[in-house]
């Protein structure tokens, strides 16, 4: 006799499931990043259209490359996380990088940032940093040497030397700016808040606009995507210690507004340091992380000697990580305080 | 009465979607008898029952057909009038076989009770009440089925300063605990002021989800001036019902790891078992029968149920005009923390608060992705574990490791499992590893005596 005619399926509790996984996460975050994406092609054209297609294609490509023999639907392609790393580092990179040099960065951004580690979930930096930072290594000044932003109308001109063959040496010309940044450390020359606000300034393609890059962290963290202590924690280290620093020397050092809206902080609080792999899973966690992070980035603006160091402060802090979640574990409920409990112990 | 206007709640949990409205509007109505019924000897935890009767014997409806064999047991009673067909293993929820006693129902019978008449309670003492508990057969009705007489035992020099009642019920979908308050509101009354005073309390406290307002109002209406009784409105979320998150909620008091409510001066209780207490006293029946909730998208005719303990799952769907075709699970209990059931041979015993069909849409099987630490399961987590952390624990099989991030608090709610996004079935493999840690302890006891 059949004891289960209507083949009952057998499985654990508990049987209901919140309708969100991985990939649609790596969607939402995705779609908040398109507005960001649009305005860094509406102030540097077709270059940078042609820098993002590449970095997403090449990330994507580099994945499918490295996983073996899977069937299509197991496949880690498919969870959107490759996708994801490609368009931030895109977003890091300056518009007139040659297209052959971002393909190398994607690579490393996929294989040495996160397959090497193990896959998704496993790697101790941030994907796309990693890449950025590999570029950095190799190819110092094509990855320093930062375009004007311009309008549509001169969509179609090239803000670089693009097309570059590997291994030949790009041209820059005439159409090369100092970032923000740069301008305030090596010619101590401010920027009108508004443009850094706005993004009417020269940088990577993320570095523009701060406006739309905060909706889209806001939208993230409305939706509960997105881990709102670690920008929030930033963004207030870095104001205290800027204005400090400001108001010991008014002359020297620039305040705290400058040093929020400027550089790769918006795009690296918002969108990299939130990477939750890479960051603490504890609340508590989360603010030494942020803290840490933002100290860093001043000090590195103000006394390194490089002009930007966003990048450099989430790739130390992402290596903290491990530690400071080991160091912050939740207080678990019931917990007992031990002193006047003897002999009470579950181990 | 102190009404308090904000829900009051614990902090972290999950909303997940309630699907009361199946059942919630509907009066219980009562099941006819069966062709017969099936009562394992184990339907609490314990051991269990021991069986005083032979095949072929004629038992009477709420006669007892077995004892409790030790302490933490209890006595099971014949659910119908009939004759006892078999004693022999027979189709359990736990999934192997168990020794059950099985009774051919009488058609012919009219079913009165074998005792019927009230008990007076206002002489007895302590020990006499918690007896007459244990002879009415009574364990937890909210689905853990743990002896009651077990429960109200005060050990020496402990004080109960609140007897709180729990009417949270909040499992989706089942509405077993909403009905029990809103038809049952005098045998609940009964039983609070019989417990009341056994247990000794300054006052007993209701704690009821919002959600069921009705249920709410419909009580305080009752609740007669001299009993020192309140009702406390508790915000809508998973797992409200949990005996450590109802009286974090209610009391803002949190029970020390590893320790019991009474360590905090407080007794809880599910709001069915309080009503079905106050029914033996007030008629002379013991729990030989019980509400249940038959319900989801799988049943044609959802409904609240008066059933006959040990009537078979069939014979309830049967009478609920039977599963859809698109059927994929049965279970027993709630979507958060039941039993999957494969053979509806099975009965429905003391602890099944509801019986649950599911269809295709509402159990996929998911592809699991790795952990990316979103710490969704942290915010989740209503005794504050780190899952995510427990989880590749677990996964790697370091289980003495896991001790260190306190396993053995959890209360296996699943809160975890409903949120991870990578669809890691993290409750799951907790389970796992406290049962592997459990026979490990024990292991090692038995080694050192």
């Amino acid at each position: 006799m059949n004891s289960n005619p209507h083949n009952l399926v057998l499985s654990t509790s508990p049987f209901l499931k919140r309708p969100v996984d991985t990939p649609l996460i790596m969607r939402h975050v995705i779609y908040s990043l398109a507005p960001v994406a649009l305005a860094a092609i509406w102030f540097f054209g077709v270059s940078a259209l042609l820098l993002i297609l590449t970095c997403i294609g090449g990330c994507m490509a580099s994945e499918m490359l490295f996983e073996g023999k899977v069937p299509f639907r197991q496949r880690t392609v498919t969870d959107g996380s490759a996708a994801l790393t490609g368009l931030l580092l895109a977003l890091t990179l300056p518009p007139g990088l040659p297209l052959w040099m971002a393909l190398v960065g994607s690579l490393a951004a996929i294989v040495v940032g996160k397959i090497i580690f193990g896959g998704l979930g496993q790697n101790v930096f941030n994907p796309s940093l990693t890449g950025r930072a590999f570029l950095q290594g190799c190819f110092p000044v094509p990855l320093t040497t930062w375009a004007a932003p311009g309008g549509l109308t001169d969509f179609f001109t090239l803000r670089g030397d693009t097309f570059a063959l590997p291994f030949t040496n790009p041209e820059f010309d005439a159409l090369s700016a100092a970032t923000p940044l740069a301008k305030m450390k090596f010619d101590a020359a401010g920027t009108p808040l508004a443009d850094l606000f706005f993004g009417n300034v020269s940088g990577s393609l993320g570095e523009t606009s701060a406006l739309l890059i905060l909706l889209g962290g806001a939208y993230l963290a409305w939706c509960r995507f997105l881990n709102w202590r670690i920008p929030a924690g930033i963004f207030i280290t870095i104001f205290a210690f800027a204005t400090i620093l400001h108001l010991a020397n008014p002359e020297r050092f620039p305040d705290g507004f400058f040093h929020l809206l400027s550089g790769g902080l918006m795009l690296g609080a918002v969108y990299m340091a939130t990477d939750p792999v890479t960051s603490p899973v504890t609340p508590r966690g989360s603010w030494i992380f942020a803290s840490g992070l933002g100290i860093l980035v001043v000090s590195i603006r103000e006394f390194g000697g490089l002009a930007e160091g966003v990048m450099y402060s989430i790739l130390f802090m992402n290596a903290c990580t491990p530690l400071i979640d080991r160091f912050t574990q939740p207080r678990t409920y019931g917990e007992l305080n031990t002193e006047n409990e003897p002999g009470e112990s579950r181990g | 009465m102190t009404a308090t206007a904000a829900a009051q709640t614990f902090r972290h949990g999950i909303h997940p979607g309630e699907n009361k409205e199946l059942t919630a509007g509907r009066l219980i109505e009562r099941m006819p008898f069966p062709e017969e019924v099936v009562l394992p000897l184990s339907q609490h935890l314990g051991a269990p029952s021991r069986p005083i009767v032979e095949v072929g014997e004629k038992v009477y409806r709420g006669q007892i057909i077995a004892l409790a064999d030790g302490y933490v047991s209890v006595p099971l009673h014949a659910s119908a009038t009939g004759r006892v067909t078999a004693i022999a293993k027979r189709p359990h929820p736990g999934g192997k076989p168990q020794e059950a006693i099985v009774i051919a129902c009488d058609p012919t019978s009219p079913q009165t009770l074998y005792n019927e008449g009230a008990l007076s309670w206002e002489h007895l003492n302590k020990n006499e009440v918690l007896t007459a508990i244990q002879n009415g057969g009574f364990v937890g009705l909210g689905g853990a089925a743990f002896p009651t007489h077990v429960k109200f035992s005060i050990p020496r020099g402990k004080r109960v300063q609140f007897f709180l009642v729990n009417g949270c019920e909040c499992e989706p979908y089942l509405t077993t605990d909403h009905r029990i308050m809103l038809e049952f509101g005098d045998s609940i009354l009964l039983g609070i002021r019989i417990l009341q005073k056994m247990l000794g309390a300054e006052k007993t406290i209701f704690g009821v989800e919002d959600n069921k307002w009705d249920a709410i109002r419909s009580l305080r209406e009752k609740i007669p001036s001299d009993l020192p009784c309140d009702i406390i409105s508790l915000e809508s979320k998973y797992p409200q019902g949990a005996e450590k998150m109802l009286i974090t909620a209610m009391l803002q008091r949190e029970v020390p790891s590893g320790r019991l409510p009474i360590d905090v001066q407080v007794v809880v209780s599910n709001v069915g078992t309080v009503a079905g207490i106050g029914d033996m006293f007030a008629y002379g029946q013991p729990l030989i029968e019980r509400i249940v909730t038959v319900t989801g998208p799988g049943i044609r005719k959802p409904a609240t149920l008066m059933i006959p303990l040990g009537t078979r799952l069939r014979d309830v769907i049967d009478h609920c005009g039977g599963l859809t075709d698109d059927i994929r699970q049965v279970l027993l209990g709630g979507p958060m923390m039941g039993t999957p059931q494969f053979d509806l041979e099975v009965p429905v015993m003391k602890g099944t608060s509801g019986i649950l069909c599911l269809t295709q849409s509402q159990a996929p099987s998911r592809r699991e992705y790795p952990c990316i630490r979103c710490s969704a399961c942290l915010d989740a987590c209503p005794v504050f574990l780190n899952p995510s952390a427990l989880g590749s624990l677990a996964r790697s099989a370091k289980y003495e490791q896991m001790l260190a991030y306190h396993i053995m608090d959890c209360i296996e709610c699943g809160s975890c499992s409903y949120v991870c996004p990578s669809n890691i079935p993290l409750v799951q493999r907790f389970r796992v590893s406290k049962g592997l840690l459990r026979m490990k302890q024990a292991k090692e006891k038995a080694r050192t005596n």
